[in-house]
């Protein structure tokens, strides 16, 4: 702080809240909504203070979806989410930091045309490559698997940048120390290495397990069977037609199950969250 | 940058890059060459026959009035994605950089729409302007709009850019909060001294020097609308109506997984790679200048 306005910081604190506020309304709103019979939510205007119905409609969805949309249970979509979740947080973050440990700590012919390689995927993202995409992963037989759901996407140039970037600051000495106590590159990796780069794999594990998580198009094309859907995609069938067709108290107690991991991790892993957050993006 | 000290070994390095690269060519190389290879073919509806077209494709999607339609939308779209959301969180980063008190309470509670799905904050939004049952449809309703995003087209939008800024600010907030505590105080205290009142050291010092975030954040706003808005469009208009939300993602998809039409779905994909590759070389000629900042 320059100077003191009292004026000037009320005022800020008035917009703040106005903003904090106006970014937690839908939150508010999905909240009451799901504690709601769906006989208050069509009488309009729904009520804004929450109703009894907490948990009978978090016991339905949890144990057997909607009533008349989708019954396949959210129990299931929510193991499923966090199973693709960690599948790509951990594949990315175990093939990266290995490929980057190749490219940084050995000479060898071909590095930098792999470098490259790896570099260009940052230009074909998912939703431009859709159904030759799909047709791999069809012909492969992965269709409706969690080996479908994850290992397409565990490929990331970011992560690979960030472990780079990261190693190329770790200081000489320690690889000339290890290899004259005979150290081979195995053994550096594991004991050296991989212990110091702990802060970088836990920002890169939030990033990438929101990622995961939040992912729409791809398990939309390839599961089928509502035993493999996530929850992001049992919300979309969940929704089967016009406003007061839907059983809304329903779907969106679905809602705020499916931003409760991934918000959670956020605010619990803030530090690392930031970090990843402005690291791998630059 | 290299490394002075290495390993050598003649089979490691490329055992370590085995998986990687494996899973580039399996799942990023082989399908993208194959998706420039159907977009010069022409497939019946029955995926029986193809035929090579050549360029056919490419001239019937710029001959056509919906794709040049789907242009626009998405540069409205991204516009207005870009703009509102750099601005909005601008004003919140300014003035949570000013406060002492509570200023950790607010990152945590404008941080966490992060980690909301774009297809579940459409769900969200579309709930609250829902036509007939909505909380805001009926605030606007009682304010005399009618307000009916299903038949609107404008509105559709509206709901549309409303849920993926909605969802964006978090993110353009941290990268501004982050700039602004990176500007040196001894600037700005200068200029206090001097006697320029806030909004002139916020217009004469602050906005110039955090312009290298401001210019990051467009690109990755604009690369954001582009395509990971792909969620918030499927869970509330689909496109529509009238195809009024329909951006060039959405277009892919509706025409390669819903229409069936590989070649002209496939010739979209292709030219959405180049617009890839400008957005990120662009990106990157940046990044290379923010460092010299």
């Amino acid at each position: 702080m320059v100077e003191n306005r009292p004026g000037l910081t009320a005022l800020s604190h008035a917009v703040l809240i106005l903003g904090v506020l106006a970014v937690a309304f839908p939150l508010y709103v999905t909240f009451v909504a799901s504690t709601l019979r769906i006989e208050d939510i069509m009488s309009v205007p729904m009520p804004l203070l929450p109703g009894d119905q907490l948990v009978a409609n978090y016991s339905q969805v949890l144990a057997a979806g909607t009533t008349t949309g989708s019954k396949a249970p959210v129990s299931q979509m929510l193991f499923n989410s966090l199973v693709m979740a960690l599948g790509i947080a951990i594949g990315k973050i175990t093939i990266s930091i290995i490929a980057s440990f190749a490219i940084v700590y050995f000479r060898f012919p071909l590095r930098n045309f792999f470098f490259w390689m790896i570099f260009v995927t940052l230009m074909l993202p998912v939703e431009v490559r859709i159904i030759p995409t799909f047709k791999v992963v069809s012909d492969l037989g992965m269709l409706n698997s969690y080996v479908g759901l994850t290992l397409p996407l565990i490929a990331s140039a970011t992560a690979t940048f960030l472990f780079r970037q990261f190693f190329l600051t770790v200081p000489d000495e320690l690889a000339e120390a290890a290899r004259m106590d005979g150290a081979g590159p195995m053994r550096f990796f594991w004991d050296v290495l991989l212990p110091l780069s702990k802060t970088s794999i836990a920002a890169l594990f939030v990033i990438q397990f929101i990622y995961g998580w939040n992912q729409y198009l791809w398990p939309l094309l390839i599961t089928g069977e509502e035993s493999m859907y996530t929850v992001v995609i049992g919300i979309n069938r969940m929704i089967v037609g016009g406003d007061a067709a839907n059983e809304w108290n329903l779907v969106m107690a679905t809602a705020l199950l499916a931003m409760l991991p991934p918000a959670l991790v956020v605010i619990l892993m803030q530090r690392w969250f930031v970090k990843g957050l402005v690291e791998t993006e630059k | 940058m290299e490394k002075r000290v290495v390993f050598r070994s003649a089979w490691l390095p490329y055992a370590l890059l085995a998986p990687q690269i494996a899973v580039t060519i399996v799942f990023f190389f082989w399908p993208a060459v194959q998706g420039a290879w159907f977009s010069f073919q022409l497939q019946d509806p029955f995926g029986l026959h193809t035929q090579f077209v050549g360029l056919q494709n490419f001239e019937a999607l710029f001959a056509s009035e919906h794709y040049l339609a789907s242009f626009r939308t998405t540069a409205v779209f991204s516009v207005l994605v870009a703009f509102f959301g750099l601005a909005i969180s601008l004003v919140l980063a300014t003035m949570a950089d000013r406060v002492l008190r509570g200023a950790l309470a607010y990152k945590t509670l404008l941080i966490w729409p992060y980690a909301v799905a774009p297809a579940v904050a459409g769900v969200l939004w579309a709930f609250l302007f829902a036509p007939s049952i909505g909380v805001v449809t009926y605030v606007l309703k009682r304010l005399g709009i009618d307000w009916n995003w299903i038949i609107h087209g404008d509105q559709a939008m509206l709901l549309v850019v409303i849920a993926s800024v909605w969802k964006q600010i978090s993110y353009n907030f941290l990268f501004f909060l982050a700039g602004l505590q990176s500007i040196p105080r001894s600037l700005i205290e200068a200029a206090a001294i001097d006697g320029a009142g806030p909004g002139r050291r916020f217009w004469t010092i602050v906005f110039p020097l955090l312009s290298p975030t401001t210019f990051f954040l467009l690109v990755v706003n604009i690369v954001y609308a582009f395509f990971d808005t792909f969620g918030v469009i499927d869970a509330t208009t689909q496109g529509g109506p009238a195809q009024a939300t329909q951006i060039l993602v959405y277009k892919v998809y509706y025409d390669g997984v819903k229409a069936a039409d590989l070649g002209g779905s496939s010739a979209q994909s292709v030219i959405l790679m180049f617009i890839v590759i400008a957005l990120t070389a662009l990106q990157f000629r940046f990044v290379e200048r923010r460092v010299q900042y």
